[in-house]
């Protein structure tokens, strides 16, 4: 099996557009949350969002048509350009049948089924924009950033709610593993905010909801309310590792393991043996032994059932280590950006391990006896970080664990 | 996606006037981003560069500026300027006068 190399990083999150900004954000423990920039919220019972603050597409997106795009591929692009710009990437001709994309989506197309629903059901208007199908696919974004730097490799978009990008790494990671291809641009993308994606997240009453908006999400903390609605995009250039050392570009870190799992069980609920098993299987693909691992990016919403099981989870899956990791939830300062959640989180860890900080678990308050773990509350941490974990475990019970570790 | 609205004057002008084919020039220009002194009855969607997929995107455009629905089998016979001021001078000319 071969090894696999990142060597490019490209994030839009509600810290803004760029690894820059996103950096900057969780190092200055800052919250993305904020009231919602929906022009008609009045419907909606919860008016908070993690939104990419400021995103004019014209600016980022010079020559491609604007038109042909919903949000969440606008996004994708975004993040994409800056990835493959951080790899210094480039293609010989030959290879771009060994190149591919693995994006996925939760909710896909959303404000585009939103202007169409509403032109037909309101406006009583029988006419569809014929761009509909094009902008709305879930497989739109994965398509988008191929047919932008000519990928003819395999091109995938798994959709798996709320892991969608960690199984999309997760997939793409074990192509390059296997040999059907040398580099592929992995990640996830979503932009669901729009009335009636709230409406139906309101119905499950997972949705926190206090009077501040900027502490809204309080992941593992014992007052944590619920989850907070973000969008964003994460893209990775995962590539051949010998590809990559031969042509001398910085590698981020390795991609060394890959847990995919599924509950079985309920279709909300979260398990336990599932996702402690996915964790199980990173680690033993990766070579990695439990007391290895130095940082956990949780799932961690915020909801009072997943920051409990997922505790619970990793005493099962790291035994008596899991006193001794550094576990936190950057969607506390991101928000929960659906499917692009474990990408935007991979590449949190990531960037803790190049610079050696931990990043917090921002408006933790108070401690829980469900969560009792370490949750490097508040402010980031300085250590050393010389194998992580990135979980993401969905609605539907479906569950991807990535295992990364230091380059060396 | 733009979001066209509704145009209750594009009723106003007269289909068979000069003025209608330089609206329709004038919609093609502003989609393509292209000078509307270059657009000609005689240009062609091939020398616009005006793909499949833009040719259903103009139709719509079409359809909602001036509120009519343009059959499928007049849609085919669009393959330039002129065939589709005439086309859409066929439409608009058949539709009953709305109140």
């Amino acid at each position: 099996m071969r090894r696999v190399a990142i060597t490019g990083m490209g994030v839009v999150s509600s810290m803004g557009v760029g690894l820059g900004a996103f950096w900057d954000g969780l190092m200055a423990a800052r919250s993305g949350s904020r009231r919602v920039s929906l022009s008609d919220p009045n419907l909606l019972s919860v008016q908070i969002a993690a939104e990419v603050p400021d995103f004019d597409p014209e600016k980022h997106l010079a020559g491609i048509s604007i038109d042909m795009l919903d949000r969440f591929s606008q996004l994708a692009l975004v993040a994409g350009a800056e990835a493959v710009r951080d790899a210094c990437l480039t293609l010989e001709e030959h290879e771009h049948d060994r190149a591919g994309v693995s994006i996925g989506t939760g909710v896909g197309g959303a404000s585009t089924q939103d202007v169409l629903y509403r032109r037909y059901y309101a406006e009583k208007i029988a006419r569809a924009h014929p761009f509909s199908i094009p902008r709305t696919m879930n497989s739109a974004a994965a398509s988008q950033v191929g047919m932008n730097y000519g990928l003819r490799g395999p091109g995938i978009c798994v959709s798996t709610a709320c892991a969608s990008a960690g199984h999309s790494i997760g997939e793409a990671f074990e192509m390059i593993r296997a040999g059907r291809a040398d580099v592929m641009l992995a990640g996830g993308a979503d932009a669901p905010i729009t009335a009636p994606v709230f409406k139906v997240w309101e119905a499950m009453r997972v949705l926190a909801n206090p009077p501040d908006a900027a502490t809204a999400c309080r992941p593992f903390s014992r007052d944590r309310q619920g989850i907070v609605i973000g969008e964003g995009s994460g893209v990775l250039v995962l590539e051949d590792w010998e590809r990559a050392r031969k042509r001398g570009v910085r590698i981020h870190a390795e991609l060394v393991g890959y847990g995919a799992t599924a509950d079985a069980g309920h279709i909300t609920q979260p398990g336990i043996d599932a996702p402690a098993h996915a964790i199980s299987l990173a680690l033993t693909e990766a070579g990695l032994r439990p007391d290895q691992i130095d940082y956990v990016n949780a799932h961690g919403t915020g909801t009072r059932l997943n920051d409990a099981t997922e505790t619970t989870i990793l005493k099962r899956a790291f035994g008596d280590h899991a006193v001794r990791l550094a576990i936190s939830s950057t969607k506390s300062m991101h928000g929960h950006a659906m499917g692009a959640s474990g990408a935007i989180e991979l590449i949190a860890t990531i960037l803790g391990i190049e610079r050696s900080v931990a990043p917090p678990t921002i408006n933790y308050s108070e401690p829980d006896p469900e969560c009792d773990l370490d949750y490097v509350p508040n402010e980031p941490r300085e250590m050393r970080i010389g194998a992580a974990i990135s979980n993401s475990f969905a609605f539907g019970g479906l569950n991807a664990v990535l295992a990364v570790r230091r380059a060396a | 996606m733009s979001e066209t609205p509704q145009s209750g004057d594009a009723t106003a002008v007269d289909p068979a006037s000069p003025e209608f084919e330089r609206k329709v020039i004038g919609l093609i220009a502003k989609k393509k981003k292209l000078e509307p002194s270059t657009i000609t009855p005689e240009s062609t969607f091939q020398e616009m560069g005006i793909d499949s997929l833009d040719g259903i995107d103009l139709v719509f455009t079409f359809e909602d500026e001036f509120n009519i629905s343009i059959p499928d089998q007049v849609v085919q016979k669009m393959k330039s300027v002129g065939q589709v001021i005439e086309a859409l001078r066929e439409v608009l000319t058949k539709r009953a006068p709305s109140a």
